[in-house]
């Protein structure tokens, strides 16, 4: 691996088109609007550390995620993990980069172990030794063995959500990119995920990009914070800078200070049809 | 590629081939219906055309166990062929329907192996469910196999795979380009293939532009050269002229599918498109 910055980004844009249909056009009419879902990004992460990214859902988060997991498609400028540009050199970003997403993405009529299974020889691993490393992590997530080989649809929400998190930590990945990961997790539950990181910290160097909504966890876990809105970065710095630039006394008083709004407020997040240009 | 790598990728070509099998292992109550059915509909063809002198088509020179015998490879051997290349299709739906596709195109491997992988087990089980199909109706039509070649059918078979292969790829676009009617599509891409390859009846029953995609059609040459193997004896040597297009059409659909597929994957990723639920 280069020596190069963990994350490097350079007026990134994205934006998606979508068929809408406005308030005085007929039934059978939609045009196409566009949405920016990221403004011009600039962005530089170094390697180590937990950067927090946090914003009201549609401010851009999980699309820098997937920009970065070589998911999506930046309409300009450039972005680098570890000096490889996800674009030309997709291959040599992914051997280094993990994701866990808001939603547990299994093969539902599959184990836990099948689901892991697959995982691991994607990433060249194999059937040898993944057991016990997989029981090793689950254990430390604190998640019961015995549901390893019933089928994830039996599986609750928050037990999904862990072996998805089990997942990315299988592969070793030295970025690994967090959207929500502990969205539906019990209080315990979610202690633990954070307990299970920062004990991944400690054994070797991992840079992680965490989005979230929690803003206890970033304030607890994060070195370094990010404030989205709108596709833009509002704010950057540690958490507790961050509160004392704002004279603000929680990291959710300094986005009410700098949109003028809460997260609660915001809407759910737009799953609107986007179609082609 | 350097060795590891080489073995990184059939490691990844193997977990493509292994995650089905789980999933045909767990639901094996499944399989024996869909087995019962792939067997109801090779076996209502091989009844019907022992129906035939019934219907007055058994007169003058016309042989109805060599009519049955005709008919029947053609519904097994569409059988395969159409179970191989829905089951591709099938297999990207699957992925972009529990969401897992996100993470199999962030994998570092080769989307050829990721491809590859997914035709590999629909080969095999493929192959494994007409196996048993074929027993069934050796069983109950008593079929004469006297003057078939093996040795020419199986080189037929196994050319047969290349082709089959490409256009297993090209189904496996559809899901791509439309997560919601895709496989759907690939079902009309299925009934048209059946239409024009000479399945049931020899091509030149066809109107002439059918004919045309016919021709063009690897299916054709697969159903014609296994036909002419088992009905007629003919040895590997007489399927040279199979053998060639079979492997030539394969040749030049392999590549052109993994290139149609990796076009898909990249406007999906420019439109935002592999997300599930965007």
């Amino acid at each position: 691996m280069s020596q190069s910055r963990a994350v490097e980004i350079h007026g990134v844009r994205k934006s998606f088109m979508r068929r809408e249909r406005g308030p005085d056009t007929p039934w059978w009419r939609r045009d196409l609007r566009e949405k920016v879902a990221l403004h011009q990004l600039d962005l530089a992460v170094e390697r180590g550390g937990v950067t927090g990214i946090l914003g009201p859902n549609g401010s851009g988060k999980s699309t820098l995620i997937r920009i970065l997991a070589t998911l999506l498609t930046p309409d300009a400028g450039n972005a680098r993990v570890f000096g490889w540009d996800v674009v030309t050199e997709a291959r040599e970003v992914r051997r280094h980069v993990n994701r866990v997403s808001v939603e547990a993405s299994f093969f539902k009529e599959l184990s836990p172990w099948e689901n892991m299974v697959y995982a691991a020889r994607l990433y060249g691993g194999g059937e040898a030794g993944t057991r016990a490393r997989v029981s090793s992590i689950l254990e430390r997530l604190g998640l019961s063995l015995d549901t390893l080989d019933q089928p994830m649809k039996q599986l609750s929400r928050g037990q999904q959500q862990k072996v998805a998190i089990a997942r990315s930590f299988l592969t070793a990945p030295s970025l690994l990119l967090m959207d929500e990961p502990t969205t539906g997790l019990d209080p315990r539950s979610k202690k633990e995920v954070q307990a299970m990181l920062e004990m991944l910290r400690a054994e070797r160097e991992v840079t992680v990009l965490l989005c979230t909504h929690d803003m206890d966890e970033a304030a607890a876990m994060c070195d370094r914070v990010l404030m989205m809105d709108g596709g833009r970065v509002l704010a950057d710095g540690t958490p507790a800078g961050l509160c004392a630039r704002h004279e603000a006394s929680t990291l959710e008083d300094v986005f009410m200070q700098l949109t003028g709004k809460t997260f609660e407020a915001e809407e759910e997040e737009e799953e609107v049809e986007e179609v082609a240009r | 590629m350097s060795i590891g790598a080489r073995r990184g990728e059939l490691n990844a070509l193997f977990g493509f081939a292994e995650r089905s099998m789980h999933s045909v292992r767990r639901y094996w109550v499944w399989e024996v219906v869909w087995l019962f059915y792939s067997m109801v509909s090779v076996l209502s063809i091989g009844f019907l055309a022992s129906g035939l002198g019934t219907l007055g088509a058994g007169g003058g020179s016309f042989d109805l166990r060599r009519a049955q015998l005709y008919l029947l490879i053609g519904s097994l051997l569409w059988g395969y062929l159409s179970l191989v290349f829905m089951e591709a299709a099938y297999a990207i739906s699957w992925e972009r329907w529990e969401g897992t596709i996100e993470y199999t195109f962030m994998a570092p491997i080769r989307r050829v192996t990721h491809l590859m992988g997914i035709c590999l087990f629909a080969i095999g089980y493929g192959l494994a469910r007409t196996f048993v199909v074929l027993l069934a109706a050796i069983a109950i039509f008593d079929l004469d196999f006297s003057h078939a070649n093996v040795a020419g059918a199986l080189a037929i078979l196994a050319a047969s795979t290349l082709p089959l292969i490409g256009l297993a790829i090209f189904t496996s676009v559809l899901p791509m380009v439309s997560p919601q009617k895709g496989e759907q599509m690939s079902f009309a891409v299925q009934g048209f293939l059946l239409l024009v390859s000479g399945v049931y009846y020899p091509l030149t029953v066809l109107p002439l532009p059918l004919q045309a995609f016919g021709y063009a059609s690897p299916l054709t040459y697969a159903l014609q050269g296994m036909r002419q193997s088992l009905l007629n004896g003919a040895s590997v040597t007489d399927e040279l002229p199979n053998v060639v297009v079979l492997l030539g059409m394969g040749v030049a659909m392999i590549p052109a599918g993994v290139w149609v597929f990796s076009w898909a994957e990249r406007r999906a990723k420019r439109l935002g498109l592999l997300k599930r639920s965007g």
